[in-house]
């Protein structure tokens, strides 16, 4: 049985956690600042420690990647737009233990030889914000940041940035882009950030989880973050329930726990009803239902089962819910966000949503089942950057799994649910 | 019309603590074009010229951006900014019907203004806090678990003038002008108000506690 282990989540009950009181002396930061950087790299790679902001990308070899010696300032930019639909770890991560992230700040820009970070939060939560920044604060007062920390000759500014309400912002070639004062839209890659970053200086990008994630590695051991997960898919991660389960909340696990043990945990779906279908990382990776109830919540056996892990964002529906409802929301969602760069996402997304509002209404025909999964593959594949794709997820799973859904829509000419059915206050 | 001298040197004043926060002074933009916001409630003509000016960019340029992001009212929003999450999950949770009742309830739809300037409500997508659907913001501050019930009972406290509490926040809910404020950069002092965390962001925690469940201990401990 695999059980929970809050590392990141453990002192949030204290009500100072946000305070340099609740949260302890930056001892990890200390140490890291006495390391070679080098070493701090290989140890983070030696952790197993795989990027938390959906991709799952080795953070320790991104780091790796930063040239070293060539003479340019280096930057260090976290992640911290939180947008994905169902994806909400980060934000109550940083409400309630801010300075996590800021002592990862350091240790990381320290092993990229960065004296320059920023965070990059989404505007749309202003206490994180003032959490953020009172940490920050604290951070400078107490010479955590700033010049000559803890005397070690190292320098490091952090600058917290709110961001002005973009989905695409959380890619991180439109973050950097917004980050420079322009429109968030995505670069072409190559040149990849580590080279060619913010103002065209090596950067790194990750996500909050994952900086977050270095103190523990520094202050207990590589070998004590790989102790937790799955051959591949080392250490912990916050598992967030949503939906219609007894018990929504943030679970932080080893990597590999299954959907079957977190509901176990979370008290089962609500009660008198039954799984119908979920996310397993938020609302670009493809849908699942109850057959995928023991997979485990890792990088390769969710991928192994056509979904991604993602951002362990585990929106739970119940037999109350019309997919097809559902689908046509984050299609609307799609549409609403691409960023218009490119034609295959954002003719594509517009037609997905007109074809699928006719769907909803009872006024499609078979037809517009192949028309739909034609524009997905349009997409898959062919847009600038990922959103386009994470588009199409719900598309191909929904119909895969729930073809005689879409067509029971148009044979009684309406929608089978009732929506007052799912709603919190709505009647078994 | 542009701003009062009183006015335009404090703007000044606060534009280049900003701009002396990041190496590249463009990179102010974006808290600029919300300081302008915390100054009249929307991105003013006046607000866009005075961050071209501030920055060396054209106002076309400034234009450019401010329209790209969703943050940026284009007309005034209200004293309380009020939003409702109609994302999947919490749609489905209730956000619709919360969105249906709240736009009759007071009278004005997406992205609408009441005539006296208390209220305006925004479509929402998700906000990062799928755990507490339905959501609602106001003035990007949570309020948790709403019902249509809830959602007009706050509504209308916010039209009595009566204290409005978020409830992961501080004590007292600020205007949409001084939310701008803070995500300009400038603070407010009230980043001690409000829980640590509550509600489903401590259950796992408080199930692990309960089973006795723990992290690993640390390499070479015991
Ligand atoms: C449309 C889109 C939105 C994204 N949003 C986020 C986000 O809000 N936070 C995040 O960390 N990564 C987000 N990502 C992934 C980032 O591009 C990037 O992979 C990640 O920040 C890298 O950090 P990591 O290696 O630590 O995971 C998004 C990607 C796409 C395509
Ligand atoms: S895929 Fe969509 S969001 Fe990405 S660049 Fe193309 S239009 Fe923009
Ligand atoms: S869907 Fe409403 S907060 Fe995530």
């Amino acid at each position: 049985m695999t059980t929970l282990t809050p590392v990141l989540t453990e002192n949030w009950d204290k009500p100072d956690s946000f305070t340099l009181d609740g949260y302890g002396d930056y001892s990890a930061a200390r140490k890291a600042l006495g390391m070679d950087p080098d070493a701090i790299i290989q140890a983070v790679k030696d952790s197993g420690l795989r990027g938390r902001g959906g991709a799952g990308f080795p953070t320790g070899m991104k780091w790796g990647f930063i040239p070293q010696g060539d003479g340019k300032p280096h930057y260090l930019v976290v992640n911290a737009d939180e947008s994905e639909p169902g994806t909400c770890k980060d934000i109550p991560l940083m409400m309630a233990n801010p300075h996590a992230l800021v002592e990862g700040v350091i240790i990381t820009s320290y092993a990229i030889r960065a004296n320059h970070a920023f965070i990059y939060v989404r505007g749309e939560v202003l206490h994180v914000i003032r959490r953020l920044r009172a940490a920050v604060q604290e951070a400078y007062e107490k010479g955590y940041l700033g010049s000559d920390i803890f005397g070690s000759g190292y320098d490091l500014e952090l600058v917290v940035h709110s961001g002005a309400g973009a989905y695409i912002c959380g890619e991180e070639t439109a973050l950097l882009d917004s980050l420079e004062g322009y429109r968030g839209q995505p670069r072409l890659k190559p040149p990849f950030p580590a080279v060619a970053g913010l103002y065209a200086c090596p950067t790194v990008i990750n996500n909050v989880e994952s900086v977050a994630s270095v103190p523990s590695i520094v202050a207990n051991g590589a070998a004590w973050f790989a102790s937790m997960g799955t051959e591949k898919s080392k250490g912990f991660g916050i598992f967030s329930l949503s939906g219609h389960v007894t018990r929504p909340g943030q679970y932080e696990a080893p990597l590999g726990i299954t959907l079957r043990e977190l509901l176990d945990m979370a008290g089962g779906i609500r009660e008198g009803h039954r799984l119908k279908f979920w996310t397993p990382g938020g609302s670009s990776t493809p849908i699942f239902t109850e057959e995928h109830l023991d997979v485990p919540l890792d990088f390769e056996s969710v991928g192994a089962k056509g979904s991604m892990l993602g951002t362990r964002a585990l929106q739970i529906f119940d037999e109350t819910t019309c997919v097809v409802r559902a689908v046509l929301r984050w299609t609307e969602f799609y549409a609403h966000e691409s960023c218009g760069k490119c034609t295959p996402c954002r003719e594509g997304t517009y037609w997905l949503k007109q074809v699928l509002k006719r769907l909803e209404k009872g006024q499609g025909t078979e037809e517009d089942l192949s028309t739909i999964t034609d524009i997905a593959d349009n997409i898959l594949g062919r847009s600038f950057c990922a959103l386009g794709d994470g588009a199409t997820s719900p598309i191909h799973s929904s119909v895969k799994h729930f073809r005689d859904e879409y067509l029971k829509h148009f044979e009684i000419g309406g929608c089978p649910f009732d929506p007052a059915a799912s709603t919190v206050w709505g009647k078994a | 019309m542009t701003y009062a001298p009183e006015v335009r040197e404090r703007l000044e004043r606060d534009a280049k603590e900003i701009i002396g926060r990041y190496p590249k002074s463009r990179s102010a933009l974006l808290p600029l074009l919300h300081l302008v916001q915390s100054e009249d409630g929307y991105v003013s003509d006046d607000g866009q010229e005075f961050c071209a000016e501030m920055l060396g960019l054209t106002k076309a340029e400034v234009v450019g951006v401010s329209t790209f992001y969703t943050m940026y009212k284009r007309k005034p929003a209200g004293q309380y900014h009020v939003g409702v999450c109609i994302n999947t999950l919490c749609a489905v949770m209730g956000g619709d019907q919360i969105w249906e009742e709240l736009t009759e309830h007071v009278g004005v739809g997406h992205d609408e203004t009441t005539a006296d300037g208390k209220i305006s409500l925004e479509r929402l997508e998700c906000n990062a806090a799928c755990d507490f659907a339905p959501v609602m913001m106001v003035n990007w501050e949570f309020f948790d678990n709403q019902t249509p019930a809830s959602a007009k009972q706050l509504v209308d406290d916010l039209r009595d003038g009566k204290d409005v509490a978020p409830t992961r926040g501080p004590k007292k809910l600020c205007t949409f002008k001084e939310a701008s404020r803070v995500l300009a950069g400038m603070s407010d002092g009230l980043a001690g108000d409000g829980p640590s965390a509550a509600g489903p962001s401590l259950e796992g925690l408080r199930l692990a506690k309960e089973k006795g469940w723990s992290k690993p201990p640390r390499e070479g401990a015991e």
